[in-house]
């Protein structure tokens, strides 16, 4: 009797599961994957990425489409479970036979995604910044790479604006970003003279809450000199940490610490009054004031509103990766226009060079080789209103370098993915 | 503020030649380049009067706004010309004045060194713990001032500190002499900091000396801060993990309900102090700072509601098949949380500390304990008691007892049984909603709270001893401190993997846990 129970339960399981993945037999439209976290621990930050997707296709289909065809985004929920996503992944490419794929956040999701986007010759978009060491054919990273946001936030905190910070700690979350960007840093801090003494590198593990000897060895150290704090914290335990961090009275002008992976979005759960000073490094800020930001912050501001996205329909937020997001699905379109075709080959041909206003205020350009974007990076300091003050940024948009020069053995590595 | 700003300016007049604020200035200090910012602001001090001060109090309080070229201070809606203190009309396009964290800091000493002639000795106390991270030479004129103006014998002896300060890089190789040795008294980090940074510079051997066995003697005073530090943020941590396994040491140690919806009950806990805050917001906001006050009995009934609903609902049709009930409570888990995330969406959501949980208090030179740290440590506390009241000495408490020990006994002598049940399960859910109303004030509060207390929980409830109150207390502040001690030692990740190795190794060891039931009821 219970097992079949369980058999009945398990087919039902599978016939439900497999709903979301029926195919739609309709020939005249364009496939779109959205390959986001809804739900587990990114879903804090995932989720915004899908709509921002969303709200791309509306746009482009109200203007009529693509080729003739309307976009008709496939939506799957890889639930912040790293495997799953390259399931995920198989199933948007030769279930529903999509023409290209916008997702991942965590780098270690992209690992688990590559080899499946590689073998079955997809296209991924991927939006956010990461530690680079990473160049595929299938692959275009619209985030930014270690030299467009970690290196110039280092070099801001050792000007004499920045506090000219002298010892260093390094704190992240335990995985594959953080630690090596840390390395990355680590070099590029010895390469300006800082002692390996004056460099403390500390990690958390993931959704880690109790930050009181973490920020109590800050204080501590930082006893010894002018110290900054890079944190490559990853999700919802900055929560907690800056809490921790105001509480504690350790004031920007003290210790400032940058982020890398705060933006508005992630301020929304805090009290941000302690936090005002501290700073953050993107290549988009909502606060950056020029025509396309207004405007892409009011697109999304109606849609929110439209679709009634929870916390964004009352108090609409963008940030880094959600612009980033945007420009990546309008890039696409662009290059399929050119290539009159969605074919990935034809499409990864007419991406070199494709340039699209960015709402940071510049034409972003997607690099003739290197698959990533030229972006400006900018530096901004937390107001009391959980927004960012722009304090400092590149003249113009920088290239990136996906293989950093302080990794020892890239110098050798080209700048373009490798051809099949 | 203000008011004492103006007193401290009186006196000030006295001190320093004053001169009134120039539009030039204000316009100095307000644009251009932070290089020059800093000089404009520093030359203003040096002649500050109360309109000055004024204006720096008003940047400080980031109520200076521009609009193009014209700077204004804007308080309660209304505009002031910084020079004149006219009321203007609202420009149109106000923003921010541009600061960042050099010019704050700048800013913060200059209002600091203003500060140090208030008549209040409580504003001079402030003042003069600013000025010790960023006294320097340009200061010491005003701080030399103050010092000979300081009547109050320990003030006096804390400036004297800053004054040791500033004079630690006096090019007269006496009077640096003189300073090294005055810091061996500080108790203040800053003190190492600015002690190090000498050192580094120092070319005289017998002032390189001084500074060493200053620095020493002040090293080792922090020493004892440091201790201390890890030491409370242990019991602290303690303290969160009783809360959080309180609940569950009812549930699943009194009763034997493996219940994997605990922490989504905690959740629950942490939603209703949000859905509290959002409504002390909208229709009290002049009583914010004791919405908590409000939320404690608020969260508790709502967990031990959603408790009771399930147990009437679910849990009481699986007694005595704990796998059952581990894996239908693992669904309502997801259930709950699907819930929570269709009404309040996957964000997090914000909880404000009220103002007074904010900030911490100063016990040593290098150690604050932050407030809402302070107050949970009191909370945990004060549920423990209530706790062992209530199943100690109170009727229901007994007939608790008495139903965990003997059903059907109990139910003999007249014992409703399964009221009882529901009332043991609704408490223990209500407890796991206080442990989340705690909760909010130190960490996130979301859909996935439950989940990441989860395991720490039942690891108490298991190290403590199965069906033990004490056992747990005991359990959730040993490894509190256990967890921080390794954390200084070994790192955040290692220490928790040392904790589990430990947790592992003692319960092969010792199956029943530190307390173990004694009696026929064991065997039960």
């Amino acid at each position: 009797m219970q097992r079949r129970f369980t058999l009945k339960a398990l087919t039902a399981a599978v016939a439900l599961s497999g709903l979301s993945a029926l195919p739609a037999f309709a020939a005249d439209t364009i496939k779109v994957g959205i390959l986001h976290s809804l739900s587990g621990t990114m879903a804090i930050s995932e989720t915004v990425l899908k709509d921002t997707v969303l709200m791309a296709i509306d746009e482009i289909n109200a203007k009529g489409g693509l080729l003739g065809k309307k976009l008709e985004a496939v939506v799957v929920d890889p639930a912040s479970n790293w495997p799953l996503f390259a399931e995920k992944t198989k199933q948007l490419l030769t279930q529903d036979k999509v023409d290209v794929i916008f997702g991942c956040w965590t780098s270690v999701s992209r690992k688990s995604v590559l080899p499946v986007v590689e073998e079955l010759n997809g296209l991924l978009f991927y939006p956010v910044q990461y530690e680079g060491e990473e160049l595929s054919k299938n692959v275009f990273y619209t985030g930014a790479a270690p030299n467009q946001q970690a290196i110039p936030a280092v070099d801001y905190l050792m000007s004499k604006d920045g506090g000219g910070a002298k010892r260093w700690v390094l704190l992240g979350t335990d995985y594959v970003y953080p630690r090596t960007t840390n390395k990355i840093l680590r070099a590029y801090l010895k390469s300006k003279g800082v002692k390996d003494t004056d460099i403390d590198e500390k990690y958390t593990p993931f959704g880690h809450s109790d930050y009181q000897t973490i920020v109590a060895d800050v204080k501590k150290f930082s006893a010894g000199g002018k110290t900054a704090v890079v944190s490559t914290i990853n999700g919802d335990s900055n929560v907690p940490f800056y809490k921790e961090l105001g509480n504690a009275g350790l004031k920007a002008k003290d210790v400032p610490v940058v982020a890398f992976s705060v933006g508005e979005e992630e301020l929304r759960g805090v009290d941000t009054k302690p936090l005002v000073g501290h700073l953050a490094a993107w290549n988009y800020f909502q606060s950056i004031k020029n025509p396309s930001n207004d405007e892409f912050i009011k697109k999304w501001g109606a849609y929110a509103k439209a679709k009634n996205i929870a916390g964004h329909k009352d108090k609409p937020l963008t940030n880094d990766p959600m612009e980033a997001t945007y420009i990546g699905i309008n890039m696409w379109k662009q290059a399929v226009e050119k290539a009159k075709s969605t074919e990935v080959d034809k499409v990864i041909a007419a991406m070199a060079g494709q340039t699209f206003k960015a709402p940071s205020g510049i034409v972003s350009k997607m690099d003739e080789k290197n698959h990533h974007l030229h972006k400006s990076v900018f530096i901004g300091e937390v107001k009391a209103d959980g927004q960012f003050n722009v304090v400092w940024k590149t003249p113009g948009p920088v290239k990136a370098k996906p293989w950093s020069p302080y990794i020892e053995g890239n110098d050798k590595k080209p700048d373009e993915p490798a051809k099949k | 503020m203000s008011i004492r700003a103006l007193l401290s300016i009186a006196l000030f007049f006295i001190a320093v030649q004053a001169r009134a604020l120039t539009a030039v200035e204000v316009k100095g200090i307000a644009f251009g380049e932070s290089e020059a910012r800093i000089e404009a602001l520093n030359k203003a001090v040096a002649s500050a009067d109360e309109k000055t001060a004024a204006f720096f109090q008003a940047i400080a309080d980031e109520a200076v706004k521009v609009a193009g070229e014209q700077v204004v201070i804007v308080r309660d809606g209304k505009a002031f010309d910084p020079v004149s203190g006219a009321a203007l009309a609202l420009p149109d396009g106000l923003e921010d004045l541009m600061l960042n964290n050099r010019l704050r800091g700048e800013l913060d000493s200059a209002l600091a060194a203003l500060k140090l002639f208030s008549p209040d000795a409580k504003v001079r106390r402030a003042a003069i713990k600013q000025m010790q991270s960023d006294a320097d030479d340009s200061k010491l004129p005003l701080i030399e001032k103050a010092y000979a103006a300081e009547q109050d014998a320990q003030i006096k002896a804390e400036l004297g500190l800053v004054r040791a300060a500033a004079l630690l890089n006096s090019p007269d190789q006496a009077r640096r002499l003189e300073a090294a040795g005055l810091l061996a008294a500080s108790r203040q980090a800053n003190t190492k900091t600015v002690l190090i940074e000498r050192l580094q510079n120092e070319t005289e051997p017998e002032v390189k000396a001084a500074l060493r066995s200053s620095l020493r003697e002040v090293e080792a005073a922090l020493a004892w801060g440091d201790r201390l530090g890890a030491l409370f943020s242990g019991i602290s941590l303690g303290s969160i993990l009783l809360l959080v396994a309180l609940g569950l040491a009812i549930t699943y140690g009194l009763m034997g309900v493996i219940n994997m919806a605990h922490g989504e009950l905690m959740m629950i806990g942490a939603y209703a102090t949000y859905v509290v805050q959002g409504l002390f917001q909208k229709y009290a906001p002049g009583a914010f700072d004791w919405y908590l006050l409000a939320a404690v009995p608020v969260a508790f009934s709502a967990s031990a509601l959603m408790g009771a609903a399930l147990e009437r609902g679910v849990i009481r049709f699986l007694y005595g098949r704990p796998l059952e009930t581990l894996l239908a409570t693992w669904g309502i888990s997801l259930m709950l949380m699907q819930l929570v995330r269709s009404v309040f969406g996957a964000q997090n959501v914000g909880v404000e500390n009220p103002s007074w949980m904010s900030g911490g208090v100063q016990v040593l030179g290098n150690l604050s304990l932050p407030y809402n740290r302070l107050v949970i440590v009191a909370f945990a506390a004060c549920v423990l008691l209530g706790v062992a009241v209530l199943i100690g000495r109170t009727r229901l408490g007994l007939f608790v007892r008495g139903v965990t020990q003997n059903r059907p006994i109990a139910a003999c002598m007249g014992v409703n049984t399964a009221r009882i049940d529901t009332y043991a399960f609704a408490l223990g859910s209500g407890i796991a909603g206080l442990a989340g109303c705690a909760l909010s004030q130190v960490g996130n509060v979301g859909p996935d709270l439950g989940q990441g207390y989860i395991v720490d929980s039942f690891m108490v409830v298991v190290l403590g001893g199965v069906g033990q109150l004490a056992g747990t207390v005991y359990a959730a502040l040993g490894l509190g401190v256990l967890n921080k001690f390794l954390e200084g030692w070994a790192g955040a990740v290692l220490a928790k993997i040392a904790v589990l190795v430990f947790i592992i190794i003692f319960i092969q060891k010792r199956p029943q846990g530190i307390f173990a039931m004694k009696g026929r009821s064991a065997e039960a």
